[in-house]
Formats: structure tokens, sequence, C-alpha cells
């Protein structure tokens, strides 16, 4: 009976740090333009009575599933329910606190909100660990929580959230610095690919070059992502002045070309490494079989050793794929683009709002491509180890 | 069938395959055996040209090996390792069909083919087809490996330590397969093995390896009678010698005619077997059955006794 009565020590650091949030921290901000400090309000403040304590009374009840609760399913339940009721108080805080027509006003979810969602996010997540989706459910999921997220958006339930007011001023240059990211993040990628490949099978064929290419790549790894930029900038430019070709082919010091380069050169280490692991793990079995059924080396590659190296080739992939998505973000610097233009510019004019606007984005498409990624590579893995 | 002509393998300075010459019958089972490190895996490979000799050729009915592309003279012969090299990331149907289609066969002929091949190795299609080598038990990968090498119905097929993995019950069965295919599809088999009972049991002819050279080779029952090398006879084993030459023959091969008052033996059974039951039971002689049950001749321990003698 005591047994069953201890409380889940998880569920008990969360519900200490949601308890800090609700009745310690702000948990909206509200500011009177969009660079000064803001005013905080706690819950009761910004929700009528009724809505405040409702949400209360439902945030309590998540507690205790994730205190004593050891059933998974209904903890992701719980956790998702916390977590949307959470959403809706931010969104009503915004809309009560903003006066009407008024465009200069900011209203910023407060470190309350933010330590509640986190809180309530580290259960769902625990939950989610606990209950073993399959590849397939875990791609469900997020395609739910896609939808529910698309459907706010486009319902403008966060309108008047600061974030969203610093996108609407910047909507349109939002959908270009989107596209711009990831074509960074998957032009580099695919470069990486057609140059690793090659260099990856010959490491794998050719022993004594593997320690030498895998030493030089992984120097590579090792230089700072603001010092390969700036390297960049120098032999770019120097290119872009010697020939009219280049220079008319948009390479320049500064922009794209350094930021494609550096990402390529950061691409090649996981993806080499990783195509040497897959093509060692293949059973040598296989590629005898497979030689004395007259197969040519090409056939062996393309229909043995490629296949039964591909989970591991395409985790090197995943490694390149968030990795990128978050080193574009620097690339901003040297006028490369992207969502980190935002960040740098949010910091520049010290207005947080629109550093989350660059922020969150890249978190939440590293987190998908994860996701996505993870599941196919488990998919198309039959082959046990 | 395939002829080997003064065959040398070296690797630097060391002999792995020393002026090797042999000639290996149509339709029989010739059984290279030899410890490890003898050459004998090396001998085989340079059949197929997974391993190119240094000296002398290998003609292939005739026609000189060397002269032929490897990959398309590979297609050509069957070939089966130890731990059976099937492809995990492949169906048992897609593993058979791998040398089909690099001869390019269409589709339904291909199918028909798996089909047949399953079925000759107890593998019940519908329940086999669809499965991956991992959901399969060691002895099924083993005969799945064989039927992969039969595919393309080649004439002649290499097998190397095919049944170094089993355990000894399901090695006996597949040995047993082996004979049983090997009749029914009329294929020539090259075999390679370190163990000297299979050599002998499977054998048409055995050659014996020892540091790249044949030291004998001839059928098992001249090696067992005129061992032609002291490391031959040791190989074989001279305390049961008289057995392993009765386990040679069969019933049938050896019966006279009549029938005799003792037990009933079936005509399959080796003599080895016969005196084992006749001692056994007490018996003078016996009354061969073949299949059918039927009386075909009579076997006294007089005439089984003087099979197994050395002349």
């Amino acid at each position: 009976m005591l047994q069953r009565l201890r409380p889940d020590r998880l569920g008990l650091m969360l519900t200490g740090s949601g308890l800090v949030a609700l009745l310690w921290l702000p948990f909206a901000v509200f500011k009177s333009n969009r660079i000064v400090p803001g005013v905080p309000h706690a819950l009761l403040e910004v929700l009528t009575t009724p809505a405040a304590l409702a949400c209360l009374a439902a945030w309590i009840l998540v507690a205790a599933v994730a205190l004593w609760s050891r059933h998974a399913g209904l903890r992701l339940g719980a956790a998702l329910l916390g977590i949307i009721l959470a959403a809706w108080a931010i969104a009503a805080a915004c809309n009560a606190l903003t006066p009407a027509g008024n465009p200069v006003v900011r209203v910023a979810p407060g470190s309350g909100f933010w330590l509640l969602l986190v809180s309530l996010a580290l259960v769902a997540t625990d939950a989610v660990t606990r209950l073993q989706p399959r590849p397939a459910q875990r791609v469900l999921l997020l395609a739910l929580v896609v939808a529910a997220l698309s459907g706010a958006f486009a319902l403008g339930l966060f309108d008047n959230l600061s974030m969203m007011r610093e996108y609407a001023v910047n909507a349109e240059r939002f959908g270009r610095e989107l596209r711009t990211h990831l074509l960074l993040a998957l032009g580099s990628l695919a470069a990486a690919l057609l140059v690793a490949t090659p260099i990856g099978i010959l490491c794998h064929r050719v022993p004594w070059l593997r320690a030498g290419i895998l030493g030089a790549l992984n120097f590579i790894q090792t230089i700072p992502a603001i010092a390969l930029f700036g390297i960049l900038m120098v032999p770019l430019a120097a290119l872009a002045a010697a020939s009219p070709t280049a220079a008319a082919l948009g390479i320049q010091g500064i922009g794209a070309a350094p930021a494609v380069v550096a990402l390529f050169l950061y691409s090649l280490l996981p993806i080499v490494a990783n195509m040497v692991t897959g093509l060692g793990r293949v059973s040598p079995g296989a590629v005898l079989a497979a030689r004395g059924m007259g197969m040519t080396a090409g056939q062996i590659l393309a229909r043995v050793e490629l296949p039964l190296a591909l989970p591991v080739i395409l985790t090197g992939i995943r490694i390149v794929l968030v990795q990128n998505i978050g080193l574009v973000a620097i690339a901003a610097l040297i006028g490369a683009g992207g969502l980190g233009a935002f960040i740098f510019q949010g910091i520049g004019q010290a207005a947080i709002d629109l550093v989350l606007l660059g922020t969150l984005p890249i978190i939440a498409i590293s987190f998908g491509v994860a996701v996505l990624l993870d599941a196919f590579i488990e998919t198309i893995d039959r082959v046990p180890r | 069938m395939i002829t080997i002509d003064h065959v040398s393998k070296q690797y630097g300075a060391t002999t792995v395959v020393d002026d090797v010459s042999m000639h290996i019958e149509r339709n029989s089972i010739c059984v290279i055996v030899g410890s490890s490190g003898s050459g004998k895996t090396t001998l085989l490979r340079m059949i197929n040209r997974l391993v190119e000799p240094s000296r002398g050729r290998i003609l292939i009915d005739g026609k000189d090996a060397a002269l032929e592309p490897p990959h398309l003279l590979r297609r050509r012969i069957g070939y089966v390792i130890q731990g059976h090299g099937l492809f995990p990331h492949r169906s048992v149907a897609d593993n058979i069909a791998t040398v089909p289609r690099l001869l390019g066969w269409d589709a339904t002929r291909i199918a028909a083919r798996v089909t047949t091949l399953l079925e000759a190795l107890d593998l019940e299609p519908a329940n086999f087809a669809h499965k991956f080598p991992h959901q399969l038990s060691g002895g099924q990968q083993q005969r799945v490996g064989v039927a992969r090498a039969l595919a393309a119905e080649p004439a002649l097929l290499l097998m190397d330590e095919p049944f170094g993995a089993l355990d000894p019950i399901i090695r006996n069965k597949a040995q047993d397969d082996l004979l049983a295919i090997q009749r029914k599809f009329g294929t020539t088999v090259v075999l390679v093995t370190h163990d000297i009972d299979e050599a002998f049991r499977l054998g048409d002819r055995v050659a014996v390896m020892s540091a790249g050279r044949v030291l004998q080779s001839g059928r098992p029952a001249e090696l067992l009678r005129a061992p032609a090398d002291p490391l031959v006879a040791r190989m074989i084993g001279t305390s049961d010698r008289a057995l392993r030459l009765l386990s040679l023959t069969t019933a049938g091969e050896a019966a006279l005619a009549g029938t005799a008052a003792g037990p009933e033996v079936a005509a399959s059974a080796s003599l080895r077997e016969v005196l084992s039951e006749l001692v056994w039971r007490g018996a003078e002689g016996a009354t061969v059955l073949d299949a059918a049950g039927q009386p075909v001749g009579q076997l006294s321990v007089a005439v089984i006794l003087a099979r197994g003698r050395s002349a």
C-alpha cells in the first residue's frame, strides 16, 4: 500500500518546478513597446478568476497523474491536456492584456509560462518514452502535433502573442528566410553526400587511407563555425576577384557561398564515418557469396553493401541534417540569410521576441526532422544486430 | 568435366597450392579433404576464379576457365559457403532468385524455379518464400543457401565446408539431402571439408590435401585399402578402417542369391549396419529386401567379413 503511494520521482520534480512557476514567477509580461523592460503579471491577474481557478485545478490533476499513475498512456494524455491549457491560458492572457488596435504593445510569455511548459513537455516526453511507440505511431503523433499547431496559428489564436506580432510585421520575410534556411541546410547536405559517398567507399576499401582521411575530417570538425566562416571568406573573395565566372555564379567572400562551403565541410565527417562503419558491418559471408555468384563489383556495392549499410549511413545523414539546421543560424552572421537573420537582428535590437521568432522554428524543424528520420531508419533496419 | 592441370597459387613467398593436377568426372561428387591451411579452399576458389592461379590452368568442359570473364563464369557455377552467406536484407525467394535475375530470366520462370527448389529442399514455399534469413533455423538457412546455389541450374556446384556450422544431427540430414539432390539434378559437386567421415560419406572420389599438395586422390575404398602416404593413413585412422570400408558398400550391392534364416535388412543399408545387426541378434545371415519389401538376396557374416579385408 505504501509502495503504491510513493510518488514518481520525475513527477515529484516536475510538480515542484510547476508549482514554482505558477506561484513565484510571472506568467505573462506586458511591455508598452518591444524594447522596454516589461511589467510581470501572475496568472490570477491576467485571467478571470473562474478561468484561472479552472486552469489551476486541471494542472493539479495533471500533477496528481504525474505523481501517482504508472499508466504511460494516461500520463501522456494528462501532459498533453496540461500543455493545451497552458497554450490557451497564454493566448487568453495576451488577448486580455493587449488594448484593442494598439500595434506597439507587446505581451510576451513570462518565465513562469516557459517553466510550466517545459515541465509539462518533460512529462509528455517521458510518457512517450515509456510507451515505446512504433515508428509509424511516432510519425502519427508528430503529425497530430503539427496539425494542432498549424490549426491554432491559422485560427489566429496566438495573434496577440509578442512573437506572433513580430511575425505579422515580418511575414513575407519570414517565408523567404525559412526557404533560404532549408535550402542552405539541404543544399550543403546534398553536396556533401555527392562527395562523401565515394570517399566513404574508398575509406572502406583502402584501409590505409582511412585513418588519414578521417583524421583530416575530424580536424575540420574541431574548427568553430565562426572561425571557419572567417577562414573561408579570404579564398572565396580571392576566387571571386580572380574569376568573373565564379563571381557571376554568386561566389563571394560573404553570403551563401562561404556558408554552404563550411556546412559542406562539417557534413563530411559524420557521413564518411558512418559510411565506413556501415560498410564494415556488412557480413563478409554475404559479400563473398555475392562475388561467388557472379555479381560485378558495382552490383555488390549497389545490391548488397549499400542496402545493408543504409541504416547506419542514414543515421549519419540524420546527424548532419540536424547539425546543419542549427549551424545555418550562425551563417546569418556572414550575410547568408536564413532564420538566424531574425536572431541576430533581435539581439542587435534587444528584441527578445524577434530572437524567439528565429529560434523556435529552428528547434521545431530539427526536432521534426529527427523524429521522421529516426522512424524511417528503424523501419528499414530489418537486420538484427 | 573439370581438369585441374598443374595449378599452383603463391602469395609472395608462400605457396598455398603446389602443382595440383586432378580430373573430376561429370555427375560425381568429388570431396577435397584436409586440415585448415592445407590449401583446399584456395583450390576450390580457383575453379570459379575467386582466386586466380599463379600457374597452370583449369579446364571446365574442355574450355580454359581463364578465357571467360570471371563474373560470367561464376553465374554458371553454383557456390555454397560455410555459414550460408545469405543476404540478410532479402527474403528467401529473393535470395534464391539472385543468379536468375543476374542472368535476366523473366519473372514467371524465376518464380517457378524458386518454388521447385523450395519444394526439393523440404521448405514449404507458402511458408518460407517471404521469410527473411534471420527468421530461419541454421538448418533451414543452409538449405536456402543450397537452393540459391542451384537456382540457375548450374552443371557444377562448389561447396566450401557447407555443413560446418550445423550440429551433428542436422548435418547428417543435410548430407543425405545433398546426395538426393545431386542424384535428382545430376549436378557435378566439388566439396571441401576437414571432416574425413563426411568425405567418405559423400565422395565418389576423395582427394586428401596437405600443405598445398594432393597426397592421394581416388575412390574411398582405394584410399582405405591402400593409403599412399603415412599422413593419409593417419587421417583415415587405422583402428576402424575395416568398418569404414564396410560402410562404403550397401547390402544390395553385396547380396548373393537366395534367402537366409536371420533378420531382414534393407538393400540401402550399409554392410557396416548389417554386420552390427547380425552381431546384435546373434544371427549368421540376413535376407536383403528392396524398397518395395521384396527379397533380393541374402548376406552371411562370412561374405560381409570378406568385403572388409584389405585386399
